[in-house]
């Protein structure tokens, strides 16, 4: 008896949706079995770091403020994955987008209020669609490798807003903290629910759900990302311009992840600070891979981040439990997926018997016919 | 002519096969195959594509193994349970794609194969090679690289490398495939020189002629099951097409010919580098396709083919804008999406690699290229026009499947329908075809050519690329040949004999209207081989 691993027929339409749901699963026992080899009674600290968050009105608010971001992002990162374009930046983008957004709130408040708004949104998502646009023109022009653009240029964009809080940005009268002055009241956006909040940026990202499904799946664009994505030697005959295809998803990714980013400080932070983002361009590769890059998908997909999100801060305060925790559960998800993705195209069989007789010797004394 | 064979003590077949069954994705790929290859006889294994000939020999050279049914080697009953197994034993395989590595000289792809410890000194193995090689009349070079070798030479070192590891049958698949036809009649002789020392050759083939020609004895498959074993020289061509077709038979007529139009396609002067390191240059192309004919560019694969065709297709963009011209307009920098709206389709040589997405189904193919059929409005897909699209694609040319089916899972033969009705629906002007029924069997073969035929009826200017020499005098109204880049001239196909066009593919181009000599065979690094 021995296990094989035989290539399937067919890709299984079946494991497609339940891969991501074995991962989860695989995810929460070895997050117990981790859990219980720090010394914590693992179904309390599951209880503490997935249903606690959800049990309380204020819990949930939290939860669904921190679903905007990620949506946002991911959804960008979804237009991308399906090319087979391999945008890491999601998270210097959306930085890129709150730090240009914040800086035209911090310099604009004075001058005007009516229009403010939306030109701190559209600077935001511009800033990010720019910072994007970098890593589009060296593949296109120069066959740099998006993968490591985009990596880099997120640590530009980290320091970037490093340099703004320490320096120019700073708040004069906030103790040398690096921080900004708090937005103004014209330049925040306004809560969709009185009591909540929930501002406008989640509007942003529901939208956004049905902007990018009709874009993937009733647009001809759409269609060629898709071919693109598939197979580039079909696409090249189709005449399906791969350099179009990469900006137009690099621009499209960008503006999105920037919205985010300006969303997030206007909305929820109210300033420019160093941890704008909790890593929120990176859960989005995790979320837009396990909500199968289609948007209903991502959108549940973002919902169980922001669930670890809120889940390992909940951890540190009831627990102890140190915040890195949150990470290791990202790690591990996008770690079991991509292995349970394996079974997508491979299936695993038990043999009972070997298939060879190690007992046929050179001469062939052992008849064809037993195999 | 069996008198001088050194014919060994052991009376049994060399191989022989009894009952051999195997079963494929759900098909029967060999159904109960029975056949016996007698030492010194060069058996042949006739059948369609399809037959289930590739995977018999897959049997007996190890690469799989059968479901059920026994194999005798030298009339002991053997399990071949590996390539090496089969090696070791002394089954030799040439395949139809060779496996040499170009970049690798001859001499170091066979000591690859025989490994460190039976090549022992390098210079001895070198004239080993080149004393098997004079022994056969085969000569080569030890010391060349495989990439400037043709395709013939290319056989010889696969030849030479099973004689060197010891091989007492030789399974040749479509050996002749790639070869003119000069080519062939030295391939016949030295199979005929080997089996007179008492070498055993398997040839499969689906050519008739040229099993009737060479081999001793036939088997003749159809659809993984032997319709029968003959001696093909004694046995009427009528009764084995029979066999080996069923009632499919190929439409032998020549097609009507059609002549003397308005040309659309005009290459002008086209010369081109070869893009790549294995490429094939141009040189100097320069014909024009005209309305309403079919015009057969034949030649060995690798003579410039797929340069070409990228070029014509707009996937590669000519660097001059002037060298290609439809009806008069330049279009060498036009994209392909733009010669597509113009009314220059495309069917290219790879079916899966190339002409559709294998993991899409036939709806989002039929969008592939069908994008110009209303079924985009304002950038919106059209679901229900690309649904009735893909329906007449599949009703029109009887691919037997569902539109929502993977292309990936269609055969051959019915993906290939599948690609060029998607073509021919979109009514174009100009189609160019490489290779248009490769690997596809008779019932499909024929629906292709009459549709090709029909469309060209219509006014289309047709241009078929293919190695196929008989399909191209079949369907072509004119007809030429690539060689290393150049095109020999264009002739009414009715008015070119198979001698001419053997001429032209081994680069051997005469003095045309007046014009020089093109000084092909000199220049090429080939021409050893065609002058010798």
């Amino acid at each position: 008896m021995f296990l094989s691993i035989e290539r399937r027929q067919q890709d299984s339409q079946l494991m497609v949706y339940l891969s991501p749901i074995l991962a989860i699963l695989l995810t929460m026992v070895a997050g117990m079995l981790m859990l219980l080899w720090q010394g914590q009674d693992p179904v309390n600290s599951l209880y503490t770091l997935f249903i606690l968050p959800v049990s309380s009105w204020y819990g949930i608010n939290d939860l669904v403020m921190k679903v905007a971001p990620i949506l946002l992002c991911a959804l960008g990162l979804a237009i991308c994955f399906r090319a087979s374009i391999w945008n890491i930046g999601a998270e210097g983008q959306f930085i890129m987008g709150a730090l240009a957004g914040g800086y035209v709130a911090l310099t604009l408040s004075e001058y005007i209020s009516a229009l403010l708004l939306p030109i701190i949104l559209l600077t935001g998502a511009a800033a990010g669609l720019l910072w994007a646009a970098i890593s589009a023109f060296l593949r296109n022009r120069y066959h740099v490798n998006e993968i490591l653009t985009t990596i880099m240029l997120n640590y530009i964009a980290v320091n970037l807003l490093l340099y703004g809080v320490h320096g120019p940005l700073m708040d004069p009268d906030g103790f040398n903290f690096p921080q900004s002055t708090q937005f103004s009241e014209s330049a925040s956006l306004p809560l969709l629910l009185k009591g909540t909040h929930l501002h406008l940026g989640l509007l942003f990202a529901l939208l956004a759900v049905v902007a990018v499904w009709v874009v993937l799946s009733r647009l001809f664009i759409g269609f060629q990302l898709r071919v693109v994505g598939l197979d580039r030697s079909a696409a090249e005959y189709a005449g399906f311009s791969e350099k179009r295809l990469v900006t137009i998803s690099f621009l499209l990714c960008g503006a999105l992840a920037g919205l985010a980013g300006v969303s997030e400080v206007t909305g929820s932070i109210g300033q420019l600070v160093p941890q704008v983002s909790l890593g929120y361009g990176y859960a989005a590769i995790v979320v837009a891979f396990l909500g199968r890059l289609h948007p209903i998908g991502i959108t549940l997909a973002s919902a169980l981040m922001a669930l670890i999100y809120t889940g390992s801060e909940m951890g540190q305060i009831s627990l102890g439990l140190p915040l890195a925790v949150g990470s290791l559960f990202q790690g591990m998800l996008l770690l079991f997926l991509l292995a349970c993705d394996f079974l997508i195209c491979y299936q695993l069989r038990l043999d009972k018997a070997s298939r060879y007789h190690p007992s046929v010797t050179l001469s062939g004394i052992k008849p064809a016919a037993e195999n | 002519m069996n008198s001088n064979h050194l014919t060994e003590l052991n009376e049994a077949p060399r191989i022989r096969c009894k009952g051999i069954t195997k079963h494929y994705f759900g098909m029967t790929a060999n159904d109960d195959i029975t056949l016996a290859v007698q030492s010194g006889g060069i058996h042949a294994l006739l059948g369609e594509n399809g037959a289930g000939k590739s995977t018999l020999m897959k049997i007996f050279s190890g690469v799989i193994q059968p479901d059920r049914g026994r194999i005798w080697w030298n009339g002991d009953p053997v399990a071949l349970r590996s390539p090496v197994h089969a090696r070791e034993l002394g089954i030799g395989m040439i395949s139809q794609h060779f496996s040499l590595f170009e970049t690798l000289t001859v001499l170091q792809n066979i000591a690859l194969s025989l490994g460190r410890r039976r090549t022992g000194k390098l210079k001895t193995l070198a004239r080993c090679i080149s004393d098997t090689a004079e022994r056969y009349d085969m000569s080569i070079d030890p010391q060349r690289h495989i990439h400037t070798l043709s395709a013939g030479e290319r056989q010889r070192v696969e030849m030479i490398r099973c004689l060197i590891q010891g091989a007492r049958l030789i399974i040749l698949d479509e050996p002749t495939s790639a070869l003119i036809p000069s080519e062939v009649n030295k391939l016949f002789t030295v199979l005929r020189r080997l089996s007179s020392e008492g070498y055993s050759i398997l040839f499969i083939s689906h050519k008739l002629n040229e099993v009737q020609t060479l081999c001793h004895t036939v088997t003749i498959l159809k659809r993984g099951r032997v319709t029968g074993h003959c001696n093909p020289k004694a046995t009427p061509p009528q009764v084995m097409t029979k066999m080996m077709k069923g009632v499919n038979a190929r439409l032998h007529t020549r097609y009507p010919t059609n002549i003397n139009q308005a040309s659309t396609l005009k290459v002008n002067q086209l010369t081109e580098s070869a893009g790549h390191r294995f490429g094939t240059a141009l040189k100097n192309i320069h014909f024009s396709a005209q309305q309403g004919e079919i015009l057969a560019i034949a030649g060995i694969a690798g003579n410039g083919q797929n340069e070409l065709l990228s070029l014509l297709s707009g996937e590669r963009l000519a660097s001059k804008t002037i060298n290609l011209l439809l009806n008069e307009e330049p279009i060498g920098h036009w994209s392909p999406d733009q010669r597509r709206e113009k009314g220059v389709c495309v069917v290219p040589e790879e079916r899966l690699e190339r002409s559709v997405v294998p993991d899409m189904d036939l709806q989002d193919n039929a969008l592939l290229t069908g994008f110009l059929q209303n079924t985009i409005k304002y950038g919106f897909i059209q679901k229900r026009q690309v649904a009735s699209f893909a329906r007449r694609i599949i009703d029109d040319f009887a691919v037997k499947t569902s539109s929502s089916a993977i292309a990936k899972s269609l055969s051959d033969s019915n993906l290939q329908k599948f690609i060029i009705g998607r073509e021919i629906l979109q009514k174009p002007k100009v189609l160019i075809c490489a290779h248009p029924t490769k690997g596809v069997d008779m019932a499909a073969t024929n629906i292709i050519h009459e549709a090709l035929i029909a469309l060209r009826d219509t006014g289309t200017s047709i241009i078929v690329i293919s190695d196929d020499l008989d399909e191209l005098f079949q369907i072509s109204d004119r007809i030429g040949a690539l060689y290393n880049g150049h095109l020999s001239p264009i002739k009414l196909t009715s008015a070119v004999s198979i001698d001419d066009l053997d001429r032209w593919m081994a680069g051997l181009l005469t003095l045309i209207d007046g014009r020089e000599p093109i000084k092909a065979a000199i220049t090429s690094s080939r021409s050893e081989e065609v002058c010798s």
